[in-house]
């Protein structure tokens, strides 16, 4: 393999790209298109049959990695062997589910001259939804209500402080909709019986949902903000078509997040905007999302930015993008080989 | 022509959503020795199973432990807690490294004076203890911990049939943002109840109030709760000084660290979530310094840690029986070891290493111990190398419970050594016999007949 | 016995039915047995060549085999 010094290898997980797709292929398209130098792109996977790894005009070769719940000892000797290999100089991490991992290993990855641009841990907890609320409340951000509970008796006080209707969300996944104390008790049993305790009960917002994507320096500046509104979703609630907005207080709450928290690297915020015109922040991603090449169509190329910035570049903070871009998602049957399949399932690289 | 290395033909199906295993390969790299001393040669020597000690983990532990809050708090003082693992040779070692003795019934009472430690260094907690026990540690000047109402009372006619002053503290439980919360022992804070405790304790006369004492919980993975307990106890403390003309001499805040082991249903590995003493003592310590006391009248900070303490200096050794395939073609490998030994491996999914070289291929599977009992279970599920009979594994991080809950059920209990830090290996609880069993049994006479 | 016709093996210890689209794994002891069952070679002359070639007991491999035996039975991979 060749290995000449204008050569930048570049590792991505996220490679899903199915019905409910992971980022990852979408940051490899930005950062084909905004990086000059010549890219080797490393897919990183999770499962088989995840469609990146056997798309080769956009990953140059993948290596399946030991799922997130193996601990980061696991992932650190997965990742030794492939940098060995490669020479990786970036990761770039996007499922919610692997960053502990990886942010863990951070410093590790930088001895071995391995970049990433995430979030500290601190940063990471704020914005889980545990913590969500008193975050915003200390910062000033708008946040919906909630009480975080743990027995069925504490379900009355939430009917107190945040009425009817109300949400019930399960610790890492799952939300209902509550319009009786009967509903919301049978949510408190179905979700804590699924994801254990605590329980977190939200106020309902009733409104339009807009996401932003943000890229955050480290250092309490948005390098880049667009916002984008789903024009049409799919029965499974995600996009499948979205057009970029312009908006000035939704850039405000995005870079109050951001200079709040310092964040560093990609996020989306999902927002709620009321039909008062308030602005909730309803939950922060604490990666890029699957629409990401959106931002870069726009004009603000925030994958390729980051790896700018993650390799030591200084990126300007964007300014302007284009209003009433629109992204249209569509599929498409990839075709390949049983040898493929069984070479990726047997030797764990392809 | 030399014969080529043999192992059992495997077929495993592929699917597209399946675990990957690579790069976990880390699970399973044999483990033939544990402080240098070979796997094989204590098993040996020792028979199978058996659980091994290092004395070399366990000091070192301690002394970390030690150095985490001593570098951090003046006053520090660490209490072993016996429940944990009372097997004398342990106690001696945390006893050489200057740790006192905590007890929760007149049995460990007894071990810890039989152990040598000083009465006045003995903390006795828990909800049972007679008249008798609290008389002896009355007498000794142990640190007695009032566990409800009931008790207060009794020390109070206990002191004057003695005409002495028991040194007391009480428990306090509270809400610590930790769910459930330990409400069953000692005194509530938020209700009051802590506070009238102390007062009655004063106002009697009868009994020197010298600290206040907390256990939240066990297994904690969140240093805020420490914070929180601090916080709670200290203003108990304040109140004390303040309202009742009583300094506290010491904040005993119990035990609760978390080891590295791994939580059945926890996402992440122990070794990934769990926080450091490091960071607990930065909680605690921060909250103590915090309370407003002066440096001269700061209290003594008292520890009751165990499973942190003692769970990865122990292993349990065990042999391969057989192996087989259940009705749904999942392979099932029988260790000789059960949860008559491994009671933890009820909420640990503990970490199992074969003790011998091994291909590279590997299955799923489920461990089961040696008894004639469908609960017993040792993981549900693990990714292991095929395992032949004979074969030999080495389970982790037992050493916290398990020699203290195992159960004399069906088998007996097997020898423990302990390794010293020089590699020698010293037996330190002799396996059980049948004589040792049925030595406290007695036979009524005309059951003594038997014509079969 | 005989394995089924059309299933493919590969040197590399691949197994891939193509009437149910299954694959499989199989370690190097497995893809030796697999490739003499394609070929015709009846059990107990595979039993004697595994035994000649490799170094295991003779109860162990009569174990070994009927329960690998079994699971190609129960993947459905052997002609009846």
């Amino acid at each position: 393999m060749e290995k000449s010094d204008n050569l930048t290898t570049i590792a991505v997980t996220g490679l899903n790209a199915i019905d409910s797709p992971g980022p990852g292929i979408a940051v490899i398209r930005a950062l084909r298109d905004g990086l000059a130098k010549p890219l080797r792109i490393i897919g990183l996977s999770y499962e088989t049959l995840e469609p990146g790894i056997y798309m080769h005009d956009v990953v140059d070769k993948t290596y399946q990695i030991p799922y997130p719940a193996a601990g980061s000892d696991a992932l650190l000797r997965r990742l030794q062997y492939i940098h060995e290999k490669e020479n990786l100089q970036l990761i770039i991490p996007n499922f919610d589910a692997e960053l502990h991992n990886f942010i863990k290993l951070g410093p590790v990855l930088q001895t071995m001259g391995i970049a990433t641009f995430l979030p500290t841990q601190e940063q990471f907890d704020v914005r889980d939804k545990i913590n969500l609320f008193r975050f915003g409340q200390q910062q000033g951000l708008t946040v919906p209500k909630d009480k975080i509970i743990n027995s069925i008796a504490e379900l009355n006080s939430c009917e107190e402080s945040l009425g009817f209707p109300l949400v019930v969300k399960g610790k890492f996944y799952d939300a209902i909709v509550a319009y009786t104390m009967e509903q919301a008790q049978k949510a408190f049993y179905k979700l804590s019986a699924k994801w254990g305790f605590p329980i977190i009960v939200q106020e309902f917002i009733d409104g339009t949902e807009i996401n932003i994507a943000v890229l955050g320096d480290g250092k309490g500046n948005a390098v880049s903000i667009i916002p984008m509104r789903k024009l049409y979703i799919t029965d499974k609630g995600k996009a499948w078509a979205g057009i970029t907005l312009e908006d000035d207080k939704l850039i405000k709450v995005a870079s109050d997040f951001v200079n709040a928290t310092n964040w560093k690297g990609g996020c989306e915020l999902e927002i709620m905007r009321t039909k008062k015109d308030e602005l909730y922040i309803m939950e922060i991603n604490p990666r890029f999302p699957a629409w990401i090449y959106l931002s870069a169509a726009a004009g603000q190329n925030q994958p390729a930015a980051l790896a700018k910035m993650a390799m030591g570049e200084a990126v300007p903070v964007f300014t302007g993008y284009e209003v009433g871009k629109i992204f249209i998602r569509y599929s498409w049957d990839h075709i390949t080989d049983i040898k493929e399949f069984h070479q990726v399932s047997g030797m764990g690289e392809l | 022509m030399k014969k080529m290395l043999y192992e059992s033909p495997s077929i495993q199906k592929l699917n597209g959503g399946m675990m990957n295993k690579f790069g976990t390969r880390t699970e399973y790299e044999p483990v033939k020795q544990i402080d240098g001393v070979a796997v094989q040669t204590m098993m040996a020597q020792y028979g199978s199973p058996l659980f091994v000690l290092s004395e070399r983990t366990i000091r070192r532990n301690y002394q970390n432990a030690v150095r985490a809050f001593k570098t951090r708090y003046p006053k520090v003082q660490f209490a072993w807690s016996y429940k944990t693992n009372y097997l004398n040779a342990v106690c001696k070692i945390f006893h050489q490294e200057g740790s006192w003795a905590e007890v929760v019934s007149g049995f460990e009472y007894r071990k810890a004076i039989g152990n040598g430690v000083p009465g006045n260094k003995i903390i006795f907690n828990g909800p049972e203890k007679t008249n008798e026990e609290l008389e002896l540690a009355v007498n000794n000047g142990s640190l007695i911990h009032i566990d409800h109402f009931d008790e207060l009372y009794q020390l109070i006619i206990l002191s004057d049939q003695l005409n002495k002053k028991p040194r007391v503290a009480i428990r306090v439980n509270m809400d610590t943002g930790i769910y459930p919360m330990w409400d069953r022992f000692g005194f509530n804070y938020e209700n009051g109840q802590a506070f009238s405790a102390l007062s009655k304790i004063v106002a009697s006369g009868k009994m020197e109030l010298i600290g206040l004492h907390c256990h939240i919980g066990t297994f904690m993975l969140s240093t805020d709760a420490y914070a929180t307990a601090v916080k709670k106890l200290g203003d108990l403390a304040w109140k004390c000084k303040t309202q009742l003309n009583t300094s506290i001499q010491y904040i005993d805040l119990g035990g609760g660290f978390p080891s590295a082991n791994t939580l059945r249903g926890s996402f992440l590995p122990g070794t990934d979530n769990v926080p450091s003493v490091d960071e607990f003592a930065e909680a605690i310590t921060n909250g103590l310094l915090q309370l407003g006391f002066g440096a001269d009248e700061l209290p003594l900070l008292i520890l009751e840690s165990g499973r942190v303490l003692i769970d990865d200096a122990g292993y349990l050794l065990a042999s391969v029986i057989a192996n087989k395939r259940l009705s749904d073609g999942r392979r099932a490998t029988i260790l000789d070891a059960g949860v008559n030994l491994l009671f933890t491996s009820f909420w640990y999914d503990h970490k199992i290493s074969p003790a011998q070289d091994f291909t590279q291929h590997s299955e799923d599977m489920v461990l089961y111990g040696p008894l004639c009992m469908n609960i017993d279970v040792i993981r549900q599920s693990i990714n292991l190398p095929i395992l032949n009979r004979g074969d030999k594994v080495v389970v982790h991080k037992v050493g916290a419970y398990n020699m203290t809950q195992w159960m004399q059920f069906i088998q007996m209990r097997p020898n423990v050594i302990l390794i010293d830090e020089q590699g020698q290996t010293h037996l330190v609880r002799a396996a059980e016999n049948l004589q040792y069993v049925e030595q406290p049994e007695r036979m009524p006479e005309h059951l003594k007949p038997i014509d079969l | 016995m005989y394995l089924k016709k059309n299933i493919a093996t590969s040197e590399s210890g691949f197994i891939f039915n193509p009437s149910s689209g299954d694959s499989y794994n199989v370690n190097p002891v497995a893809a030796e047995i697999l490739q003499q069952l394609k070929q015709g070679t009846a059990l107990a002359a595979i039993k004697e060549n595994i035994l000649k070639d490799y170094e295991v007991e003779p109860m162990r491999l009569e174990q070994d085999l009927e329960d690998f035996m079994n699971q190609l039975k129960e993947a459905n991979l052997l002609e009846n």
